[in-house]
């Protein structure tokens, strides 16, 4: 049994007066226990959306989810409120984007980490405050004893979120979520961030989602990808497939327009035409179809399926990339 | 810390300083006086001009404003003109009973002010947000002499649940220790006192309360609001916190800022609301006693001393709001 299972994850926006947003369509992958799974897409592509509708922190009015989210063969959104509120952070962990924002500025960093290890594990304030230091100390803060009484306006950007990963592994969660970790950070910060989270997770046999815009990130750390687009799955396909041989146009483009060090001086980037904006407002046709440089007839009139492709993976395209294209 | 205090009561005495001034000659240019008030419109010019050479009158205005000072650096405010008392003991008797009226209904205002705005802010675009956007816009608009005769008018004489005036029934014994009904009861521990102290405080508290309370709602509703949508309070619920933790320790004591702000600037309208709310029911307080010595024939020392005062509690809760932020805030903690 997979540790995760979404099926058909579908979460529509609704506001009085408006119509109807899609922004995640009938999205299904799987987690297997320890594996590393990467969602990747452009801004508003649903990705961030996916991880809240797991984890159950979508906004209670607004919006329709449906389909069917398992974790490890029970169904998180058919949970009580209550019961799915004793797994956040026990069950599941989430790491968050900004890391300034997302720590309470007004409580010492040792509360923020403590007060989940209170929730879940029954500890008292000064033994959770021990373990928390050990928790600094394990997610590479120098002078843990010092950060505990500190506030996050205090510490550098790089340890406010390891702080934060400290936070969401604090109760030793089966699963992961990080939501964009390393994009509020600078360069050198994040390739530490990155390295971190890939020995925790190596360490602790944690399974992570790693949401991220950014290829590089997927590159060096993800067993198998999912390219959203459009709130849909575009390519599936393990890591060393996808960058080898990049079967939707969509991901084609993603990958072309990673800036190169061996290409040719004064070559221009490559870039994808148009924006998300131009997601076309009806349901039949490809997404992606007004940016796609390989488009057809069909493209137009009907949205093709997510079908499995030769080489393990799926992939949803009526006239995908040929292979001897995407050789380099 | 230390020097941020220090450099506040520095600021603090120039204000006072410069409001006395004001408040000196201001009084002085006002039509009317107590020459007239003691002597009456048909006193002779002679007797006016004995009676203006004995209060120091006839000097000129610095003169005065000096001497005056000079007093009042030493502690004596001087006498009350209307009835020969020292300022200090008029004022004394008047100040714990609108202190006390002041408390409770800065009490009642926080203390349903804060629940109501977090729930509004938590029912947000619903039937009971809606309420308290209505509820609070009638309480400020409502003016407070008008609410003061209603309730009264309602509760005490349709039916009969409060007292209409005063702090204490006829006949209730109690032993005056500090000046605070309610307290003095339970420091005598004459508890029928206390009680009947608190049975007279609704009324007066609550049509004070009005205006600070419909603005705590409103603020602490919009300040929830604010901080409902801040990343931190996604983090909490991804800890999955319960709600208690979350509501207390991450979302109302980062919304409170702004809301203790406002209380300090609403004690200016407790003030100024205090005179009317005593006039309605009788109270006896300070807002009875600046009428009292304005109608009563301009009784400059009273009034000079009444409105330094009002500063200076103005002035001082505002200088423990900006401090009491330190420690809700660290990081307007200064080191």
């Amino acid at each position: 049994m997979s540790l995760l299972d979404v099926r058909d994850l579908s979460v529509v926006f609704q506001r009085r007066g408006e119509r109807p947003f899609t922004a995640v369509d009938k999205v299904s992958f799987s987690v297997e226990p320890g594996q590393t799974v990467g969602l990747v897409g452009e801004s508003g592509c649903g990705k961030s959306v996916t991880s809240l509708a797991i984890m159950g922190l979508l906004p209670q009015r607004g919006n329709k989810v449906t389909g069917e989210v398992l974790f490890e063969g029970a169904n998180l959104l058919e949970l009580r409120p209550d019961d799915m509120r004793d797994r956040r952070g026990r069950d599941i962990g989430m790491i968050f984007q900004d890391p300034l924002s997302s720590l309470n500025p007004v409580i010492p960093i040792g509360v923020q980490v403590a007060e989940v290890l209170e929730r879940h594990q029954g500890m008292d304030r000064r033994k959770a405050l021990r373990e928390a230091r050990q928790l600094l100390d394990a997610v590479g803060i120098p002078d843990p004893e010092r950060r505990l009484k500190e506030y996050p306006h205090q510490i550098s950007g790089g340890m406010r979120q390891r702080a934060l990963i400290a936070i969401a592994l604090a109760c030793k969660p089966r699963l992961l979520i990080a939501d964009e970790p390393t994009t509020a950070l600078d360069v050198t910060i994040q390739a530490q961030i990155l390295t971190l989270l890939k020995q925790l997770v190596d360490e602790t046999g944690t399974a992570l989602i790693m949401i991220t815009h950014d290829l590089g990130v997927v590159a060096g750390l993800c067993d198998t990808v999912n390219v959203l687009y459009g709130g849909k799955v575009v390519e599936r396909a393990a890591r060393h497939e996808l960058f080898a041989r990049p079967r939707h146009p969509y991901t084609h483009g993603l990958l072309n327009s990673v800036p190169r060090l061996d290409s040719v001086r004064g070559e221009r980037l490559h870039a994808i035409r148009g924006s998300v904006a131009d997601n076309i407002p009806w349901t039949e046709g490809c997404a992606f179809a007004p940016r796609c440089n390989y488009v057809v007839d069909a493209c137009l009139e009907g949205a093709p399926p997510l079908e499995p492709t030769a080489t393990g993976g799926d992939l949803r395209c009526n006239n995908p990339v040929p292979v001897e294209v995407t050789v380099p | 810390m230390l020097r941020v205090i220090v450099r506040r009561l520095l600021q603090l005495a120039v204000t006072l300083i410069a409001l006395s001034a004001l408040i000196f000659v201001w009084l002085r240019n006002l039509p009317g006086g107590p020459i007239e008030a003691l002597l009456g419109e048909r006193a002779t010019p002679e007797r006016r001009a004995l009676l203006v050479k004995a209060l120091g009158y006839d000097q000129p205005i610095l003169v005065q404003y000096a001497k005056f000072m000079q007093r009042v650096l030493t502690g004596d405010f001087g006498n009350s003109i209307r009835t020969g008392d020292p300022v200090a003991e008029v004022i004394g008797r008047a100040f714990p009973a609108t202190i006390e009226l002041a408390l409770v209904a800065m009490i009642i205002a926080i203390g349903l002010g804060v629940p109501l705005g977090y729930l509004a802010a938590r029912h947000h675009g619903r039937l009971l947000d809606n309420l308290s956007i209505a509820g609070t816009l009638l309480g400020i608009s409502i003016p407070i002499f008008f609410l003061g005769y209603l309730l009264k008018d309602v509760f005490t004489q349709n039916i009969h649940w409060f007292p209409p005036s005063g702090r204490l029934s006829t006949g209730v014994d109690n032993t005056e220790v500090t000046g605070f009904f309610v307290l003095d009861g339970l420091l005598t521990r004459e508890f029928d006192a206390t009680a009947d102290a608190l049975w007279h405080l609704i009324l007066p508290a609550l049509t004070l309360a009005t205006i600070p309370l419909a603005v705590i709602v409103r603020i602490t509703r919009a300040s929830v609001l604010d901080v409902l949508n801040e990343d931190y309070v996604r983090t909490a619920e991804a800890k999955g916190l319960r709600h208690r933790v979350i509501r207390g320790r991450h979302i109302l004591r980062n919304a409170l800022l702004p809301v203790v702000t406002i209380i300090g600037l609403q004690t200016g309208a407790l003030l100024s609301g205090a005179v009317l709310t005593e006039k309605v029911y009788n109270w006896g307080g300070l807002g009875t006693l600046i009428t009292d010595s304005i109608s009563g024939g301009r009784d400059y020392p009273v009034l000079q001393a009444l409105i330094l005062l009002a500063a200076l509690v103005f002035v001082v809760v505002n200088l423990l709001v900006d401090l009491s932020y330190a420690f809700i805030d660290p990081r307007v903690r200064v080191r």
